[in-house]
């Protein structure tokens, strides 16, 4: 291929007089003019606004990249606080339920505990008042008894006895009744 | 074939076509297509013939060449401007501005920023205008009727002369003009080596620009001669049966010159860029 361009080099050069490698200072001249001016104006026009509105958005996407990130360790934050809480929250729940547990055990405890005695109180009133009721009857039926028993005492003596006498008797009785 | 299109053209491009015209193995035609012309030829529709100027006794004539350099400049403005439209409405681009802000960020991320480093905003409006215009200028070659006025060594000197000013630019601003050209030279080195070290660098400054400027100018018109070479078998062996080898080359060549167009692009700027780098951070 280098020999063949060389050769085409050459032949053009021989033929024509203008070769591949002759330098057209007028070519220069316009590319030169040419490439600042398309440089000026696309500066202007086109890169300017293009790399703006490349750094604008690269800053956007890095920004909002970094605010994502940023939330994704609050929202974590904030899950790590609510289960922390929930835990909390469960332990009071199983403490208070313990101890509700706890008191009415005892409280059951109390309630039956006073009830029993409440009732034996009771009974026990009941028993002496019973006791009581007993012995006043008791005591009523023997000086009824005592006073029909000197009545007919008295009515039976009363033909024999004056009635001093038959009492000192009555009395003796009575006495030995109650020794006995 | 090609004896029609003579008309009035320059003597030289009488002169190379009478020749190819008497003797078909004559290659010298194929000038005609790669190199600069006051003409631009239509086949088979006409010629347009363009203007001559000169000016304090230079030839600033719009020849062939410049006339597609107007062309490219034209359309990179409007794509440019058609992209620019579209970011003026959101940050995010519609359509063909996608396609311009994938090469804009090609161009920053991946050939501006490495190479230049810190600072590198400032060169960005002419880096991306150096990318664009080559690639579009290599890509034009492709088009029929059209030239690739980065086959021309004119244009290819143009654009390393201002690759070389801002290199220059970027070291003086840098360094200040005193400290520039001192960093040129290695510090340390004895007295009597400076005599061979200096002309040296000097000869380094030029060179750079001089190898920009070749390589640019040379894989541009190789791929254009190789393709006009294929296609010119079919006449040079008077035989239509050599023709699809011809053209299956030759478009394999067009395919392989659309990659070229890119590659070549990307290296001008990548090496203008990476001495833009060099002259401001030396390490001397």
């Amino acid at each position: 291929m280098l020999t063949l361009f060389t050769f085409i080099v050459l032949a053009a050069e021989q033929e024509s007089g203008g070769s591949l490698i002759d330098v057209n200072p007028g070519v220069i001249f316009w590319t030169v003019v040419t490439f600042i001016f398309l440089m000026l104006v696309l500066k202007k026009f086109a890169w300017k606004p293009i790399l703006t509105a490349l750094d604008q958005r690269e800053s956007a996407i890095k920004e909002s990249l970094e605010k994502a990130e940023k939330a994704k360790e609050e929202a974590q934050k904030i899950l790590d606080e609510n289960q922390a809480n929930l835990a909390k929250a469960e332990e009071e729940s199983k403490k208070i339920i313990s101890q509700s547990r706890a008191y009415a055990e005892k409280l059951k405890e109390q309630i039956l505990l006073d009830s029993k005695a409440e009732a034996k109180k009771i009974i026990e009133e009941a028993s002496s008042e019973i006791e009581r009721k007993k012995d006043a009857a008791f005591d009523e039926l023997k000086s009824q008894v005592a006073e029909i028993a000197i009545q007919a005492a008295e009515k039976i003596l009363k033909e024999n006895l004056d009635k001093n006498t038959q009492a000192k008797i009555v009395d003796k009785y009575i006495g030995e009744i109650t020794k006995n | 074939m090609f004896s029609n299109q003579i008309s009035n053209n320059t003597s030289a491009v009488v002169d190379t076509l009478k020749k190819a015209g008497q003797n078909n193995s004559d290659p010298s035609w194929i000038m005609h297509h790669v190199l600069d012309g006051k003409s631009i030829s239509f086949e088979p529709f006409g010629t347009l013939y363009l203007p001559q100027m000169h000016l304090f006794g230079i030839d600033i004539s719009i020849t062939k060449h410049v006339f597609f350099i107007f062309v490219v400049a034209l359309i990179l403005i409007i794509l440019a401007l058609v992209s620019a439209k579209s970011y003026r409405k959101s940050l995010i681009p519609k359509g063909f501005a996608n396609l311009f802000e994938i090469i804009i960020i090609f161009v920053r991320d991946e050939i501006v920023a490495p190479s230049i480093g810190k600072g590198y905003q400032i060169f960005l409006p002419y880096m991306l205008t150096l990318f664009f215009f080559i690639l579009l200028s290599n890509l034009f070659g492709l088009i029929p009727y059209a030239a690739s006025v980065t086959g021309n060594i004119a244009v290819t000197a143009a654009l390393a002369g201002i690759s070389f000013i801002a290199t220059q630019f970027a070291g003086i601003k840098q360094h200040g003009v005193i400290k520039y050209f001192k960093n040129l030279v290695p510090s340390g080195m004895p007295g009597w080596i400076l005599i061979i070290i200096i002309p040296l660098e000097v000869l380094g400054l030029f060179t750079k620009p001089f190898a920009l400027c070749i390589r640019l100018f040379a894989n541009m018109i190789a791929g254009h001669i190789v393709i006009f070479s294929l296609l010119g078998l079919i006449f040079i062996m008077h035989t239509i049966y050599v023709a699809p080898v011809s053209v299956g080359f030759a478009l394999f060549i067009e395919l392989l010159e659309l990659l070229v167009a890119l590659i070549q692009a990307y290296i001008f700027t990548m090496l203008t860029a990476l001495f833009i780098g060099m002259s401001m951070h030396s390490e001397h």
